[in-house]
């Protein structure tokens, strides 16, 4: 990273496996990254390469048969992996808040959406349910629900989509964390609702001045709101750069793939999308060499028996592949 | 007394006690309260059992007779007698008397044993499905022996193995009654701990007890008590049975299942007897059913109408 500012979070090879040593996949693999305060880290990729994992396992939210078998993951110097569960639930929601996927869902339907609110507040200060509910309006206010006052008391089911997303993006922030997580935002979302969503997130992360990690598979929300983006295949990081470099001169094929998979408007409509070809590798049993060389358009002979590292191309600018220039065959 | 803690939570509000409720919101429970109130069914049967409630409570204010009082001259009087508005039965002893003493050992057989077995059910079944593991085996694979005999046998065997009397019923029917609730609020809290709200509220850093407490006891509380309400008829019926073997309460002191089994002797002749306690039995039964279907309306907030 090209920040002169301390890194916030600090992740360090975290690898994260589903089921045995012998039968397993693993879903996480030695991804390491860090987190800057004021800045958005973007992780893309498709579904199942280990975006959300990876998002859970820094919150150690993985439940079993899944479990971060490597990694530190250092906030503030502290290794959250080494923190009792108790310790855990103290950081969850108070230093690192997430924002999940489906709005619909995310909010527990039997509870009045003030009352969950105050418990996120309670579960990390001692303050009485009065003032809780007191702070829960102001941040219902604050991520633009109007008639806070009254609407505290209304269950998950009174709120649009887009306004049930903002009640958990209230949630989110109403302990003025330091890192927030969006796992997905907007993708359950409309169009128009999504830009609204996209631009809260922006203002509050300014505001509080917090990291965060944008997790999504949507390229345009990378353009609007990333400063570094991360491609993530099959369980490991293969190119990471700040967003113009990524969009204007990306390395990894896969990532090139990605990109022309994207209509752009003022394109030629004549040519067709391209799709990339193939399915995402079983991950029980993962190619020998490249994970991405059975897919890969450029594929050579090398890169089905090497395993390329995440390598510096230049500083800011890192790529797992062995055809990009700088790669050596013996990574 | 025998009145069952679901429905004096609700009912309590409608003595007006609501302003004063502790609760941070009243308003939201006074919402509750009117969707309660506004489902007619539920509403009349719950001032139906209430009703009941009273009049068995104050039987000896009610009934000039007690229930073993015999008056061998007016054998089974038809309904309507003078002195007698309901008539006797074949021993000549006041039907509306025997109504409203067996009344109580009904109603408490009928609620308490449903009630205590829903709570302790409704614990052990969250705890084992929020637990897994060895918590979970231990607790459901004992509730299995429970559940491997058939209910009204296993009901027998406890009952047999005390001293005859309520006390007796009430146990022997709510230890039967448990391994049911648990595998109804297991069921019901893996349905809801895979929902992603589960998962929101642990990254809010919310402990284990308080989404037990807020997150899955909310969701797991109607179907349990929808299912008590509707048990309890039941257990009326179980606990006469127990009644009619001599388990439960001894004769001259009778509940409504055991009129009935004794009424069936003389129902040519006199069909009152028998037909009145199981009338009662029916609508008692039936009105726990209407409070049950208001209850879980009233707490599911997405049918609650404003």
């Amino acid at each position: 990273m090209t920040d002169t500012l301390a890194p916030r979070l600090v992740v360090d090879n975290l690898t994260t496996r589903f089921g045995s040593d012998r039968a397993g996949a693993t879903v996480v693999d030695g991804v390491s990254f860090a987190l800057t305060p004021g800045r958005t880290l973007a992780l893309v990729g498709e579904s199942g390469s280990g975006k959300s994992a990876t998002a859970l396992s820094l919150m150690r939210l993985i439940e079993a048969p899944g479990r971060i078998i490597a990694g530190k993951v250092l906030l503030e110097g502290r290794d959250l992996l080494t923190l009792t569960e108790r310790e855990m639930e103290d950081v969850r929601g108070a230093q690192i808040a997430m924002v999940f996927q489906d709005p619909l869902t995310s909010l527990n339907p039997a509870l009045t959406i003030g009352r969950q609110i105050a418990e996120t507040i309670l579960a990390h200060q001692e303050m009485s349910y009065a003032e809780a509910e007191k702070r829960a309006v102001n941040l219902l206010a604050r991520v633009g629900v109007t008639d806070a006052a009254r609407r505290i008391n209304d269950y998950p089911h009174h709120f649009s989509g887009g306004m049930r997303q903002r009640v958990l993006i209230a949630a989110a922030i109403s302990c003025a964390p330091g890192i927030i997580i969006a796992d997905e935002p907007t993708t359950a979302l409309d169009v128009t609702v999504q830009a609204k969503i996209l631009r809260l997130l922006h203002d509050l992360q300014q505001e509080m001045h917090a990291s965060m990690l944008l997790i999504t598979h949507d390229l345009g929300v990378v353009a609007a709101m990333a400063d570094t983006v991360m491609v993530m295949y099959a369980g490991r990081i293969v190119e990471r750069a700040d967003v113009d470099t990524l969009f204007h001169a990306p390395r990894h094929p896969y990532t090139k793939a990605l990109l022309s998979c994207v209509a752009g408007i003022e394109e030629d409509r004549s040519v067709p999308l391209e799709p990339i070809i193939g399915t995402a590798p079983d991950l029980t049993d993962p190619p020998l060499g490249c994970r991405f060389a059975p897919r890969c358009p450029m594929v050579q002979d090398i890169c089905l028996r090497h395993d390329p590292a995440l390598r510096a191309l230049s500083s800011g600018h890192d790529v797992a592949c062995l055809l990009v220039e700088g790669q050596t065959a013996d990574a | 007394m025998p009145e069952s803690p679901y429905m004096t939570k609700v009912s309590a509000p409608l003595a007006g006690t609501a302003a004063s409720a502790p609760f941070p919101s009243s308003a939201r429970r006074h919402w509750r309260l009117k969707s309660f109130a506004r489902d007619r069914g539920a509403l009349v049967a719950t001032l139906f059992l209430l009703a009941v409630t009273l009049a068995v409570i104050l039987a000896p204010v009610l009934s000039p007779y007690t229930a073993a009082e015999a008056d061998n001259l007016a054998r089974y009087a038809a309904m309507g007698m003078p002195g007698h508005l309901l008539g006797t039965d074949q021993q000549g002893r006041d039907m509306l008397a025997r109504l409203l003493y067996g009344g109580r050992v009904s109603l408490i057989v009928g609620v308490v044993p449903t009630v205590v077995a829903g709570m302790i059910g409704l614990a052990l079944g969250m705890l084992a499905g929020f637990f897994r593991g060895l918590a979970d085996q231990i607790i459901m694979r004992c509730l299995d022996v429970i559940f491997a005999f058939p209910m009204v046998l296993l009901a027998i065997a406890i009952a047999g193995a005390m001293r005859p009397g309520v006390l007796t019923e009430v146990i022997a029917i709510t230890v039967v009654l448990i391994p049911y609730f648990a595998r109804l609020a297991r069921t019901a809290t893996d349905g809801v701990l895979p929902m992603p709200f589960i998962e929101a509220a642990r990254a809010g850093g919310g402990s284990s007890l308080t989404i037990l407490l807020r997150y899955v006891l909310p969701n797991v509380f109607s179907p349990v008590v929808v299912y008590a309400t509707t048990l309890m008829g039941l257990m009326i019926v179980v606990g006469s049975g127990l009644s009619f073997l001599g388990l439960g309460v001894q004769p001259p002191t009778a509940d409504w299942g055991a009129m009935v089994a004794e009424g069936r002797v003389v129902l040519r002749k006199a069909p009152h007897v028998t037909v009145l306690p199981g009338i009662l039995i029916l609508v008692v039964s039936l009105a726990f059913n209407f409070v049950g279907d208001g209850i879980r309306d009233a707490l599911d907030p997405r049918t609650i109408r404003r």
